[in-house]
């Protein structure tokens, strides 16, 4: 086994053990390389947060899919055949003029994969991870969306199996889109509750 | 535990930054991390609390200093030595001793259909609830020196039972051994101001699943 990555750079120690850790694995019959390349392939091409934006586009156009997706996310989600790991009970918050939600893992890195895929780095790292619950408001001001002192802010610990997908509010200017167009202005961070939806520009056609 | 990994809540763990364009992994080893743990986790030695409790046994002067994957690998080297599936000196050495004689192992034509399929975190078992939305509840004030998933900011605060979503497996004891313990899941509320104080805005909630175990009326 080469001592160097692909730039030539020595390998780190972290690298080398994970080599090390696969070759042994596979040697004791325990793991298949292809099934590790496969489900690296899911996660890193097939499962990301287009699904959840075709989720949110889908609520946004239709009013009794919303109705449905706020009752009983997981068959709704179902409904598009996102379904499985990480996303066996899922449930829709609503963002709203007067409510806004936000969602967080305190204790791990809990996230609805079948509809965001896996999470971003500062999801599940500890400046995110502690502030969230303690001062959300700081925290997204800081991220560029200072909330007014008369908006409820409600802030998710997912400490269960249960996995929740914020749906956005739909921007100002975007009347009259279907829900493909929609689909591809909605954001991972919009869906976690660290952002808003941004409106089209208005020079946009 | 009351381990670092309990961080709601904290101070001075630095800002956050939003990486723009972030890739799914950052790196090779972090991918194959990834798909050994989940490729491991299939041959059924160990269930997805124990594999939560792994990772938060890491030192916690270790935990802070590290990165989200390398959590994940000490976990996946504790399961594997604690479940006998490897030993320490082939882990060491890098050498297997002996072949494993797992007949379960997850080939890559069983993934797609592995990935769609549920964990059964959810059970059908016809458990009574202790609770209904609308009760006012007191999270326990419980210092297990095991696995839990009543965070540290919660004990011994009150909330108010915002919606029961069923019954589900019970992680503290799942996570060691003794049980599944099968209970009602409930979304509770607490006001900022209970957690945090004068400081927090009246308006503002943060809302924990506990099971029945966490809670007592109030």
């Amino acid at each position: 086994m080469s001592k160097h990555g692909e730039h030539g750079a020595p390998l780190t120690e972290t690298q080398l053990r994970v080599r090390a850790l696969e070759s042994l694995l596979v040697d004791k019959g325990l793991v298949d390389p292809a099934a590790l390349d496969a489900l690296i392939d899911t996660y890193e091409n097939k499962v990301g947060p287009r699904n959840g934006a075709k989720v949110v586009a889908r609520a946004w156009v239709d009013p009794a899919y919303k109705k449905w997706l706020l009752e009983d996310a997981t068959l709704a989600i179902a409904e598009f055949g996102f379904v499985g790991r990480q996303g066996e009970e899922i449930v829709a918050l609503e963002n709203t003029p007067q409510i806004h939600n936000l969602v967080v893992c305190t204790l791990c890195s809990c996230y609805p994969w079948p509809v965001l895929g896996l999470p971003p780095v500062w999801y599940k790292a500890a400046p995110y991870r502690s502030r969230a619950v303690i001062d959300p408001r700081g925290l997204l001001k800081e991220l560029g969306m200072p909330l007014a002192e008369s908006v409820e802010v409600r802030v998710w610990d997912s400490t269960a199996e249960v996995r929740y997908l914020v749906l956005p509010e739909r921007p100002a200017g975007t009347e009259g889109w279907n829900e493909e167009r929609l689909a591809a202005i909605v954001t991972r961070d919009a869906m976690i509750g660290v952002a808003k939806v941004a409106p089209p520009a208005a020079d946009r056609p | 535990m009351n381990g670092v990994h309990d961080m709601g809540g904290m101070h001075g763990l630095g800002a956050v930054e939003i990486e723009k364009n972030e890739p799914v992994f950052h790196d090779e080893w972090e991918a194959r991390t990834f798909a050994l743990t989940l490729a491991s986790g299939y041959l059924g030695k160990w269930n997805l609390d124990m594999s939560r409790f792994a990772r938060e046994q890491m030192p916690g002067p270790e935990y802070l200093a590290t990165s989200y994957y390398e959590h994940w690998l000490y976990g996946l080297c504790k399961l594997l030595v604690d479940q006998g599936l490897v030993t320490a000196k082939e882990l060491e050495s890098g050498r297997r001793e002996a072949k494993a004689s797992e007949a379960r192992v997850l080939r890559a034509t069983d993934v797609p259909a592995v990935l769609r399929s549920r964990i059964a975190a959810r059970v059908e078992d016809d458990v009574p609830a202790k609770f209904r939305p609308g009760d006012r509840v007191v999270a326990r004030n419980i210092h297990p020196t095991g696995h839990t998933r009543l965070p540290r900011y919660a004990r011994g605060r009150r909330g108010v039972i915002e919606r029961d979503h069923g019954v589900f497996v019970f992680p503290d004891t799942n996570a060691i051994g003794l049980g599944k313990k099968p209970q009602h899941v409930y979304s509770v509320r607490f006001t900022a101001r209970e957690l945090w104080g004068p400081q927090a805005s009246p308006r503002d909630s943060v809302f924990v699943d506990l099971w029945d175990d966490h809670l007592e009326p109030a």
